[in-house]
């Protein structure tokens, strides 16, 4: 039990990276795009067959996280030149992804068992410095295969997301949150809201390519399915992490994201623990923990809304009540 | 300053819709004009407003800035020379974003941006003083985001960011008309203090004609996408609201037709 809920903080930090991406595009654009579900699989393709072919994996990293951003920068000048709505751009370029990932793998499935990976290589520098050990001796009761991919992941994703918070606090960044808050206003203030929209998408799916290398290294292959329904995982993870830890400011926003990812993992894992749930319901399950994280706040608010509504009549009636007696008198 | 050239604009060109919105409007502005613009609804000034600002472009004509031809330059490369403000108080600023990101986005209209940082130390200071100059109070609320503030609060801060980067040209549409009487007022106010301070040339859409003949030194007449009447100096400030009325049913033979033009 306690060794699935530490791989599943494992897999969180990961998704943690894709979900970053999907807040850029879905809150700070304000542009639901579906590109997600081809450009994780580009990122995990891409990584892969470069590795596969020798290449050192950190560069093979960095080579997917730029597919990414080209496959991202594709589907903004479909939406800013082409005028094709946001959801369609995003479709058409998840669907044309489909086929270039599988023409850059040559088959549906590349497997990285035997091969160094970024996992790889960080678990043996971390052996090198036993810091496990030491940790083994403090919790003895719980003792994990590697702590490394768990704190050296957690320390990348929290730099990360420093990183993301401050560029959107720079002047590029600004105009890019004010392309999706108010694109008349941004525009009637020299900003090319264009170009803004084209490089917020590139930057937001060259994150989720990165993610996507950074699984199939993980996990040990990349598969032409594995970015079904990813859109909904990084949006459940957004809205799930808003919802339990507030989306105030942007550094709280991220921080939330990264927790949603988290939790999200979590979740599912003990879900599957569930005897009458398969591995293939996790879509479901998923959909289903969408949903209510978008219905539970709307009906909780409407009763709250009701019950107000009601005291208030309450108070209303006695009100009038108190007059008939004041006149019977 | 601003030139415009025989300026035609037409909506759904060769349909049953077919709309002649301007007909070869001819307008020049000299550098520190204040021109007000009234007119009934449907005359063509929000039209207007928007090809001069590059949101529409003209189908026939040329809009001139300082000299520069800028009909075919894109509403965001025009921008370094145009301040704006809406009619929607929504409109003019970000509202999920703060009252300091705000001014910092409109700090960077005439700059290319950077990967600096938006608001340093030295703008915020800037931004404070700007601010205090409202007399609203919001130098204190420097972090509060947009969305909170009131629609006079927020119309008030879309004037100030649409001006203290000293544009060329200031279009304002119908910039009161969203707002209660109090607050109108406290925005034509603003809008002159502003105006007359950095002597910014101006065109004022308006459908309050006290207003057009208090404010500005030209005042024109749209009807039907033409330009019907003019008056500038010394004959402006004569004007009354009756003149303008009876000029109007002179021109046109018609009583004014908007419900809108409220005698104030
Ligand atoms: N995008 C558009 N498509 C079709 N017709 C339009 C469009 N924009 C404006 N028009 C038409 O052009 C004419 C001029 O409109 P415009 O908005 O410039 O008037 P206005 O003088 O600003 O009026 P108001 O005082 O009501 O704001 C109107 O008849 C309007 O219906
Ligand atoms: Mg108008």
């Amino acid at each position: 039990m306690l060794t699935a809920l530490f791989s599943s903080v494992e897999a969180g930090l990961l998704y943690a990276i894709m979900a970053l991406g999907v807040y850029l595009s879905f809150r700070i654009l304000d542009f639901p795009d579906l590109t997600v579900d081809g450009s994780f699989v580009t990122g995990a393709a891409v990584a892969s067959v470069l590795i596969v072919n020798g290449t050192n994996p950190f560069l093979a990293s960095f080579a997917a996280l730029l597919a990414g951003f080209l496959a991202g920068c594709a589907t903004g000048l479909l939406h800013t030149k082409g005028k094709i709505n946001p959801l369609l751009s995003g479709i058409l370029m998840m669907i044309a992804l489909y086929s270039i990932n599988l023409r850059i793998m040559g088959k549906p499935n590349v497997p990285l068992l035997q091969q160094e990976t970024v996992v790889t290589i960080i678990s043996d520098w971390w052996k090198g410095i036993g810091v496990d050990q030491a940790l083994a001796n403090i919790i003895p009761s719980f003792v994990p295969k590697t702590w490394a991919i768990v704190i050296v992941m957690f320390l990348f994703v929290i730099v990360l997301k420093m990183l993301i918070d401050l560029f959107l606090k720079t002047e590029i960044g600004l105009a890019l949150r004010a392309t999706g808050d108010n694109k008349k206003m941004i525009a009637s203030f020299s900003g090319n809201t264009d170009q803004l929209t084209i490089v917020g998408l590139g930057i937001s799916n060259a994150l989720v390519a990165f993610s996507g290398a950074l699984i199939a290294q993980y996990s040990g292959f990349s598969d032409i399915g594995m970015g079904i329904g990813m859109i909904v995982i990084g949006l459940a993870s957004v809205i799930i992490g808003e919802a339990l830890f507030g989306a105030r400011t942007i550094a709280r926003a991220t921080f939330a994201v990264i927790g949603g990812a988290i939790v999200y993992r979590i979740v599912i894992t003990l879900a599957l623990r569930i005897q009458f749930l398969e591995t293939g319901d996790v879509k479901l399950i998923t959909a289903f923990i969408v949903i209510m994280a978008l219905i539970l706040p709307q009906f909780l608010s409407a009763r709250m809304e009701k019950r107000r509504k009601l005291q208030a009549e309450k108070r209303g009636e006695s009100v009038a009540n108190s007059q008939t007696d004041y006149k019977s008198v | 300053m601003l030139t415009l050239k025989q300026i035609t604009k037409a909506f759904n060109e060769g349909t049953l819709d077919e709309k002649v919105a301007l007909k070869h409007i001819n307008l020049t502005l000299e550098p520190g004009d204040f021109v007000t613009i009234i007119g009934s609804n449907g005359a063509g000034k929000s039209t207007l407003m928007n090809i001069i600002s590059g949101r529409l472009t003209p189908d026939t004509g040329e809009v001139i800035i300082k000299g520069e031809n800028v009909t075919n330059m894109s509403e965001h490369e025009r921008a370094r020379y145009i301040g704006r403000v809406f009619q929607d108080p929504m409109a003019g600023t970000a509202p999920n974003m703060t009252i300091e990101e705000n001014l910092a986005l409109a700090y960077n209209r005439t700059m290319k941006r950077t990967l600096r940082f938006g608001v340093t130390k030295k703008r915020r200071e800037f931004f404070k003083e700007t601010l205090q100059t409202l007399q609203l109070g919001l130098e204190n609320r420097l972090n509060a985001k947009v969305g909170l503030l009131s629609g006079g609060e927020r119309q008030a801060l879309s004037l100030l960011i649409a001006t203290f980067t000293k544009p060329h040209l200031l279009l304002l549409d119908e910039h009161t008309a969203a707002l209660d009487p109090a607050r109108a007022q406290l925005i034509t106010e603003l809008t002159k203090q502003i105006v007359e301070k950095e002597r910014l040339t101006t065109l004022m859409v308006t459908h309050n004609m006290e207003q057009a003949l208090q404010l500005g030194n030209r005042l024109i007449m749209m009807d039907r996408g033409q330009i019907i009447f003019e008056a500038s100096g010394k004959e402006k400030e004569k004007l009354t609201v009756e003149k303008l009325l009876q000029e109007f049913q002179r021109i046109r033979g018609s009583q004014f037709a908007s419900d809108r033009a409220v005698l104030v």
